[in-house]
């Protein structure tokens, strides 16, 4: 799955970190990095991360399923 | 039929069967893209981009991936719906038709549009000599290739890295080095690092931050050639004051040039700093009168901002991107009473050193700085940028929190030095000058004048300027 933090919105809240670690992480205090191409199977965690956001600033992509080149 | 209703009915009819181009397939341009099929817009869309990629992240390219955690081709932008584009990928526009209504091609194809989006971005700044640039081992970074190979030579590992100028992306690549444990040599011709977008204050600030994590930072110097091995590699760098620096990997980070080539002849207000628009993103044609059917954003558009006395402002930011494309797909496909400004609060965010940097409005349009919160030592602190007793812009390392705050009032057009947000105060809050350099002189960029002498055939074309 694809994602992308919009970083001027994120506030280092944390949350995302604390629910999904492998994809999330916090360089010091505040500056979050993150995996855009998260596992599949992870999915459920990152989705949990993007919902619990307080400020949003987490993008999933919303075309399920498509992979690769789609270039729809 | 009256006026207003022919009038609703052609846009009734574009939003059905007309046809859009977007040149320029990255984030502005996906984005764009996106937001045109959100607004109805049910005709053709094709989208060019010279890249054979789709459309894909660069933040994470300076952070995580140099780092290694990512791999470069894990940055394509996440989809907010589905598009039904003719993807042109791996093909650049060469030209602008504006009278037939058209775009080149490279491969000789023209494209016709009914209304066309120019989102064609910025590119980096070589290394000004070209048999130097062509060495191994030296490299600039903006696309996913540049990152790919960039990462590929650190994880090598090279010896020792020189950075050639410490802006934004210079002072991310100097991080990553030290977070890999690379000796890393940082050579900025200013007098500090970020100096340009933050001034001389906060500069300092941000030099003393680099020496802390051992880079060695070297300011006020240009590096005057780079010099290669038999094998054709970069094995070191000479530099203004006569040091000479052995490094096997070089980074030229010398800020980015406006993709406006295209354009030339096509009679649009493009140049140096990018191509000029009104703040609904419709392009001005050379004269500076707006054209109806261009439309530009991203990188690449400038437009005035109310809140900077109306100078025309070209941001280089992640949401500029977007949320200028937003606006742009929206006024593209609606009628003028519904038009959209883009009046972003421009915002930057910077990882580099374990440490968030972030800023708010347009720092060097401020020529005053004070510290409102927390503390430089601990490096973590909010200042705010004034000019003429007005609050403009402000920085936060590690306090980005409070940005919000601060953004509030700048929009407000605020009082500076602004009220104190009576949290964490330093007991110094004094303004002082922010200390940024004079504006650079331009120089060899194409020059408009006016031609015709009768006011009836008053008219602006371009001079390229000889040297
Ligand atoms: C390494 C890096 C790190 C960054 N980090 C941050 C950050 O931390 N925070 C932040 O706010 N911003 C950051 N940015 C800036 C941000 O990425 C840009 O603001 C954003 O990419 C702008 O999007 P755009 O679509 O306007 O332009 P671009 O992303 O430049 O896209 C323009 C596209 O058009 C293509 N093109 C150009 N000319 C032609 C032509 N004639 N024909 C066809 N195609 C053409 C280009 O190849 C490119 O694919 C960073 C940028 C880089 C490079
Ligand atoms: S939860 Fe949101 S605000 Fe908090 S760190 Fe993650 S992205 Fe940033």
């Amino acid at each position: 799955m694809r994602i992308a933090v919009d970083l001027n919105r994120c506030q280092g809240y944390a949350q995302c970190v604390y629910l999904a670690h492998k994809d999330f992480r916090l360089t010091g205090q505040e500056a979050l990095t993150y995996e855009p191409n998260p596992d599949d199977e992870r999915r459920l965690q990152v989705e949990r991360a993007a919902a619990a956001c307080p400020v949003q600033a987490i993008v999933i992509d919303r075309l399920d399923g498509a992979k690769g080149s789609a270039t729809s | 039929m009256t006026v207003p209703a022919t009038v609703a009915e052609l846009v009734r009819q574009f939003r059905a069967n007309g046809r859009i181009v977007i040149v320029g397939a990255s984030l502005a341009g996906l984005r764009a893209a996106e937001a045109l099929r959100e607004e109805g817009f049910t005709g053709s869309l094709t989208i060019i981009g010279d890249e054979p990629y789709e459309p894909y992240d660069r933040p994470p390219l300076s952070k995580q991936v140099l780092k290694g955690w990512v791999p470069a081709d894990h940055t394509t932008l996440p989809r907010l719906r589905e598009v039904n584009a003719q993807w042109r990928l791996g093909v650049t526009a060469t030209g602008l038709d504006r009278a037939a209504k058209q775009v080149r091609l490279a491969d000789g194809e023209q494209i016709p549009y009914d209304r066309l989006l120019i989102a064609t971005g910025t590119r980096a700044r070589q290394w000004p000599n070209p048999d130097e640039a062509a060495l191994d081992g030296v490299y600039t970074l903006r696309s996913r290739d540049d990152a790919a190979q960039l990462q590929k030579a650190l994880a090598a590992p090279p010896s020792r890295v020189m950075v050639i100028g410490a802006g934004f992306i210079g002072s991310e690549v100097a991080s990553v080095c030290r977070e890999l444990d690379l000796p890393v040599t940082v050579v900025e011709r200013g007098s500090a690092p970020l100096v340009g977008a933050l001034g001389g204050v906060i500069g300092e600030i941000a030099a003393e931050m680099q020496r802390d994590h051992g880079v060695d930072l070297r300011c006020g110097l240009g590096v005057s050639s780079l010099e290669g091995d038999s094998g054709g590699h970069v094995r070191r760098a000479h530099l203004s004051d006569g040091t000479i620096i052995d490094a096997d990997v070089v980074v030229a980070s010398l800020g980015s040039i406006r993709n406006v080539e295209w354009l030339e002849g096509a009679g649009l207000a493009s140049g140096f700093w990018g191509v000029g628009c009104d703040a609904g993103g419709r392009a001005f044609d050379i004269n500076g009168v707006v054209t109806d059917s261009i439309y530009v954003a991203g990188d690449v558009a400038r437009s005035p901002h109310v809140l900077y006395e109306y100078q025309f402002l070209a941001m280089e930011h992640w949401d500029n991107a977007v949320l200028g494309a937003e606006a742009a797909a929206h006024n593209m496909v609606n009628l003028e009473p519904h038009y959209r400004p883009h009046l972003l609060l421009p915002g930057f965010w910077s990882g580099q050193f374990g440490l968030n940097i972030k800023s708010v409005g347009v720092p060097p349009f401020g020529d005053e700085i004070v510290f409102t919160q927390g503390s430089v030592k601990e490096r973590h602190f909010a200042a705010a940028y004034g000019r003429r007793g007005r609050i403009v812009a402000a920085v936060t390392f590690d306090h980005g929190k409070w940005l919000e705050y601060y953004g509030k009032l700048i929009e407000q057009s605020g009082p500076f030095p602004p009220p104190p947000p009576g949290w964490d105060q330093p007991p110094d809050m004094k303004p002082i000058p922010a200390e940024f350099p004079q504006p650079g002189v331009p120089t060899a960029i194409p020059d408009v004048v006016l031609t015709g002498h009768d006011p009836s055939e008053r008219a602006a074309e371009f001079r390229p300027r000889r040297r």
